[in-house]
């Protein structure tokens, strides 16, 4: 199933970077068969991605820690490190070596079990989240669905560990938190099928790729901007960021379904929270504002210098800026979400599902209805 | 032997061991915690096993509904109403199991003898990959339309049949007696909603 970087290559597009091929006739030319070749570079890309989520997970911690300190009108983390820039990595070597407590009236499997559950879904999601146009893990055709189907799983996770930890408040923490998904779960869905249907596929690359033609006058946002604005809310509450932290509302319920958790385990729930709001965002820049394109399409830049698009040094250089349009625009929505964090008041959870049943999942029916209805009108802009 | 097939053989046998041994412990387990989420390996490993025959539309579908919907409404189901009491004592339950085991072992013999006489076309038609999603999409508008749309009311009668059980306090009468709704019956959550007012 897994193609690793660049094997499903659009056939319209140049085939452009091909680092699977170079590293497979390397080792060829070291006398390797090319399956054993394959076998190598098979797992080259899936720790690029891993090392890449944990330290996407590194960068935000410290930008919570800095940004709610420059809120609150303090200095934050400041002696690890320059700017404390260490103190993540402090913070996760303190989770580490902490002792590794199951309550004794807890059921030990399933307490173990719940954390796996919730961590290991959103880094499987990391599979389908393009840096350019080959640079991904995976280019399955179910693309976005995968990810869908994959975020339901973790709902599970989350009763598990509440159910396990055999504690009022973490079985409390674990329905919210399956209640408050499964109802976000359905306007996302909504809001990402307008998107599929104006772009005609699920992959994720045909669906930057349909972003591309003018460069920021061409993203999705312009012509979806209910869309974006439903997905963004429905990411944060299937990211239970504070407007919608009611699971593990610390005034209410002691930390939810967390409470009973310490170490390493309590450590999996944290990195799995970070992950999941990376990729939200990432995801987002993916849908809606034209994932690894630069405001002006570097077609047209490398045309106004005269360079060719299917020269080697324009293509490390397009590439490079893939991967740096992308994260930029990740980066910013981290930034917003943060500062959503730190200035908004936590939603009751009866706010919580009206908003969720009564107002969003009608809007993103009228929004899927009404994005049908200009595709059939206007099919040169909405993708006929 | 080359790499793919055999990766791909020792995935559909551990697949196949999940799906058989989990779904035994679904229905052997006496936790019925544990069987819910035995269930959910299930369905996650059959999501596998679609994921093998190159139909990832369907094995993504699987995951979203069956673990994601199905499964996860069942846990909350067992959660909300985990009292943690022992089951009231069952008259005659070894004969009970033995009848229904013999039941199981009766549709397992007629399954068996469907999937023994039954002329499979092997190897089947190609698969078409990504292509699936297009072709579902066309099968479930076209000539699979009734079927569809009959799935859909079917859901429908369920839900609101759930919400007129759920909800008798907006109910002016009770719909298994015809008497007037009582207020109190319906917030003691012990008592049963369909009492018997008739004398008795």
């Amino acid at each position: 199933m897994v193609t690793p970087f660049a094997t499903a290559a659009p056939a319209l597009v140049s085939p452009g970077l091909d680092l699977e091929l170079s590293f497979s006739e390397a080792l060829q030319g070291f006398g390797l068969s090319p399956q054993a070749a394959h076998l190598l570079w098979l797992p080259l890309p899936m720790l690029l991605v891993l090392v890449a989520a944990v330290v996407g997970v590194l960068v935000t911690v410290w930008l919570e820690r800095k940004i709610s300190a420059a809120v609150q009108q303090r200095i934050g983390p400041e002696y690890a490190g320059a700017l404390g820039v260490l103190q993540p990595l402090a913070d996760g070597l303190k989770l580490l070596v902490k002792e590794d407590v199951i309550p004794a009236r807890a059921d030990g499997l399933l307490f173990t079990l719940g954390p796996v559950l919730v961590v290991v879904p959103v880094i499987l999601s990391w599979l389908i989240v393009p840096f350019g146009q080959n640079l991904l893990i995976s280019n399955v055709g179910v693309g976005i669905f995968l990810w869908i189907s994959l975020s339901s799983v973790q709902p599970i996770g989350l009763l598990m560990s509440g159910y396990a930890s055999n504690n009022k408040y973490s079985l409390l923490g674990g329905l919210r938190a399956a209640a408050q998904s499964i109802s976000y779960e359905i306007p996302l869905a909504l809001s990402v099928l307008a998107i599929v249907m104006m772009s005609n596929s699920l992959s994720t690359i045909d669906i930057v790729d349909q972003q591309t033609g003018a460069g920021l006058l061409s993203w999705n946002v312009w012509r979806q901007p209910v869309g974006f604005l439903i997905f963004w809310i429905c990411a944060l509450a299937e990211c239970e960021r504070l407007p919608f932290d009611l699971p593990e509302a610390e005034e209410e319920l002691v930390a939810g379904y967390q409470t009973e958790y310490a170490g390493m385990k309590f450590a999996l729930f944290y990195l799995g929270s970070y992950i999941n709001l990376v990729l939200s965002a990432l995801l987002v820049s993916v849908l809606y504002l034209g994932g690894w394109g630069f405001p002006i399409p570097v077609e047209w830049l490398a045309g106004w210098l005269g360079q060719s698009v299917d020269a080697p040094l324009v293509q490390v250089i397009t590439g490079t800026v893939g991967i740096v349009m992308t994260v930029l625009k990740a980066y910013l929505l981290v930034f917003l979400a943060i500062l959503l964090r730190w200035t908004t008041p936590r939603v009751r959870i009866d706010q919580l599902l009206d908003l969720g049943w009564k107002f969003l999942l009608p809007l993103s029916l009228v929004n899927l209805l009404v994005t049908a209805a200009l595709k059939l009108a206007f099919p040169v802009a909405f993708g006929g | 032997m080359t790499i793919a097939a055999s990766t791909q053989l020792i995935c559909f046998v551990a697949l196949a061991a999940v799906v058989v041994i989990g779904a035994l412990g679904v229905v052997l387990l006496s936790n019925i915690v544990y069987s819910a989420f035995l269930l959910g390996g299930v369905f996650l490993a059959v999501a596998g096993l679609y994921l093998l025959l190159n139909a990832s539309f369907v094995a993504a579908a699987q995951v979203l509904v069956y673990v994601g919907a199905v499964n996860v409404l069942i846990l909350f189901a067992i959660m909300l109403v985990n009292k943690r009491e022992d089951l009231a004592p069952i008259q005659g339950l070894p004969l009970r199991r033995l009848l229904s085991a013999g039941v199981c072992a009766g549709l397992f013999a007629l399954l068996v003898r469907v999937v023994v006489t039954t002329p499979w076309a092997v190897p089947g038609p190609a698969a078409i990959g990504e292509g699936a999603t297009e072709r579902i999409g066309e099968h479930l508008f076209t000539d699979y339309l009734l079927p569809f749309e009959l799935a859909s009311v079917l859901l429908l009668m369920a839900m609101i049949g759930a919400i007129v059980l759920a909800r008798r306090d907006v109910q002016s009468t009770d719909l298994g007696t015809g008497a007037a709704a009582d207020q109190g019956l319906i917030e003691k959550a012990r008592t049963p909603l369909l009492v018997d007012q008739g004398p008795s």
